[in-house]
């Protein structure tokens, strides 16, 4: 138990260049997450966290740099190898299919089947999937209306909190999440926070990307500041108060090196 | 809503009852079958009144005898609508497979020929499907482009095929038989006996299967009470058409057709993955989903329904010729699926609301003719019917927008 409550690390990105066309979108971007930790990524508009996060989820490939899983240097050249890693990312548009209920969402491209007609015919099954879901749920703290319910008439903070739950249902290690909270409310945000931590308990590994200071303040252990394409400063939580953080994002401040 | 901070959200009453999850579609925005069946009811009572022939069992049989091929042809549009796509071939498709069919029977008139004959006109359709769905997806022409494109030039096949003779009459007994034959009695209460047999061990095994894994299942009765109703409505349909002269080869046919594919949307992965698609390419993409393969699927299978109902449609008329998938047929099967309740924009319907709403259309033309109204006004009255059932459509989404976020 203490032996897997220790930290690893699980993501390190050195030096990590991407250039699209005349653009330089990222000019030297260095950070790492451990399990059971939570690090925020914060950066102004245009900064380059969402490129960081695209290279780190298989969806574009740097130019120049590493990206390393469990201390192996790894090519990520498509989502599905990430997955394969245990990368699994919530993005901002959610990617949920309104339509289909709660349990067809968590469970999407990865169905369970049950035969009908043994070796001829599987039809899928709901009720396996739904029996599975329950207990991951549970140990997350979710509560969520029947899991039949269709998507569509979940609330913006229920919905963001399914989209985190099938990254943890495939039992991932790193779970990258591109601005959480931006479109919800005060109670919504925080139910979604304490979701975060959970995962951290857990011993996933987090990577967060907000806007909102406040958030990061609440649910981060580390912050890594990018500016310009390049990490300006890495920031324990503790040590650190909302001036620092913003000085950093404005360049305010002298490069901070850790 | 207001949640006190630091707890979650509210759950949903638990109580998974009639009412409330006739609320919850509402919220979704899918309201099924409903609408559909109210109108139904309407337009049967209207034309009951306006002339008592009309709920004869004789009428009510050529009815659901002239809606075969609007049906059929209607369960590939539902698939294509599920995808958020749509398919303006499947008319000429069905033109095209009926005159290789005719062609086909008219020098093979053994019931051997007969089977033969109508393998290779659906296999046709086949062809145009896989051909229209790659081009739609390997090269990612719009569909509507696409299938419009093939309907001229289908158009054309068919001309070519049938040549100066113009139109020619099927002459194999067996292809006319399809159109010609009916079920005896016991037959159709054997079969109604095995429909009513199957939804109950459906509905029952997925209770049992829900209680075994310790989840939330319906009450007992209330499955109960949905058996009872399927158990009278078939019986009610058995016996009607027992009355005049048995159930019709050719609407049973549909009905399988209808129950298969009702199958392959709600319990394979296959039809799952079309309404993720539906819903949300993108998200099924990221999901892994083969999202091509699924499309050109879909294509293929609405080219080769097309087929199908194009042979059903030429038994039925006794034989194809150059004007045959021209007229209306296009339109109206796409206004049944609509008119049933799947949804333009993708991700919401079903087959079986492509039944009710051909029934619907069928309902009307029937009914018009009985009356002899002119064109005119049969025209109006469908036309004004599709307007009515995409309104509601596009009303129950905005409120879903609205209640969604």
């Amino acid at each position: 138990m203490s032996e897997a409550n220790r930290p690893r690390e699980i993501l390190r990105v050195e030096n990590l260049k991407k250039r699209f066309g005349a653009v330089q979108a990222l000019k030297g971007v260095n950070l790492h997450v451990s399990s059971g930790e939570v690090l925020a990524l914060v950066g102004d508009n245009g900064a380059g966290k969402s490129t960081t996060i695209k290279m780190v989820s298989g969806v574009d490939q740097p130019d120049e740099g590493t990206i390393s899983i469990e201390g192996r240097a790894v090519k990520l050249n498509g989502p599905s190898i990430a997955e394969a890693l245990g990368i699994q990312t919530v993005y901002q548009d959610l990617a949920l299919c309104d339509n289909l209920d709660i349990v067809s969402n968590l469970f999407l491209g990865k169905e369970l089947k049950r035969p009908l007609i043994p070796g001829v015919l599987s039809v899928v099954d709901k009720e396996e999937m739904e029996k599975r879901a329950v207990p991951v749920l549970d140990s997350l703290g979710i509560h969520l209306p029947p899991l039949t319910t269709p998507v569509a008439s979940l609330s913006g903070g229920q919905r963001q909190t399914v989209a985190v739950a099938r990254a943890v249902l495939w039992g991932s290690k790193l779970v990258l999440l591109d601005e959480p909270t931006a479109a919800l409310g005060v109670a919504q945000t925080r139910s979604v926070l304490n979701l975060i931590r959970t995962l951290a308990k857990k011993d996933i590994a987090v990577l967060v990307i907000s806007h909102n200071l406040t958030d990061v303040f609440q649910v981060a252990d580390r912050i890594t500041v990018l500016r310009h394409g390049e990490t300006v400063a890495h920031y324990k939580n503790s040590e650190v108060t909302n001036e620092d953080v913003v000085a950093a994002i404005t360049g305010a401040s002298r490069k901070v090196e850790m | 809503m207001s949640t006190v901070p630091g707890q979650k959200e509210p759950t949903s009453t638990n109580d998974e009852g009639l009412f409330s999850s006739i609320k919850v579609r509402l919220a979704s925005g899918d309201l099924g079958l409903i609408p559909v069946i109210i109108a139904l009811i309407v337009i049967w009572i209207v034309f009951q009144i306006l002339n008592p022939h009309f709920l004869d069992p004789r009428n009510l049989s050529n009815l659901v005898q002239q809606i075969v091929d609007i049906g059929t042809l209607a369960i590939g549009v539902t698939f294509v609508l599920l995808l958020g796509e749509i398919d303006l071939s499947i008319a000429a498709v069905s033109g095209v497979s009926a005159g290789i069919l005719v062609i086909l029977a008219t020098s093979w008139t053994g019931p051997f020929g007969a089977i033969i004959a109508i393998i290779i006109a659906i296999l046709s359709g086949i062809a145009i499907g896989v051909f229209q769905g790659l081009w739609v997806t390997l090269i990612g022409v719009p569909a509507f482009i696409v299938t419009l494109a093939g309907s001229l030039g289908y158009q054309g096949i068919l001309l070519a095929l049938l040549g100066d003779t113009g139109t020619v009459p099927v002459i194999n007994p067996t292809l006319l038989a399809i159109s010609s034959t009916y079920l005896p009695g016991w037959l159709g209460w054997l079969l109604a006996a095995i429909t009513v047999a199957v939804f109950a061990w459906a509905t029952l095994g997925q209770r049992q299967r829900r209680t075994q894994k310790g989840l939330k299942a319906t009450p007992i009765n209330q499955l109960m009470l949905r058996i009872i109703g399927v158990a009278i409505i078939t019986s009610i349909v058995v016996l009607t058409l027992n009355l005049y002269k048995g159930i019709p080869l050719s609407a049973l046919i549909l009905i399988l057709l209808v129950f298969i594919f009702g199958f392959v949307t709600q319990s394979t992965l296959f039809g799952r993955h079309v309404y993720a698609l539906g819903g949300n390419a993108e998200a099924a993409r990221r999901a892994g989903i083969k999202v091509k393969w699924v499309k050109v699927s879909v294509f293929i299978l609405a080219a080769g329904l097309a087929a199908v109902g194009g042979i059903l449609g030429a038994s039925r008329l006794g034989a194809a010729s150059p004007a045959t998938g021209t007229g209306d047929l296009l339109l109206l099967s796409i206004a049944a699926a609509i008119i049933g309740g799947t949804s333009l924009f993708g991700g919401r319907g079903s087959v079986y609301n492509a039944l009710a709403g051909a029934l619907v259309l069928g309902s009307v033309e029937n009914g018009m003719d009985l009356l002899s109204a002119p064109s005119s006004t049969k025209y109006l009255i469908e036309g004004a019917i599709l307007l009515i059932a995409v309104t509601i459509d596009t009303l129950t989404r905005r409120r879903r927008i609205k209640a969604g976020r």
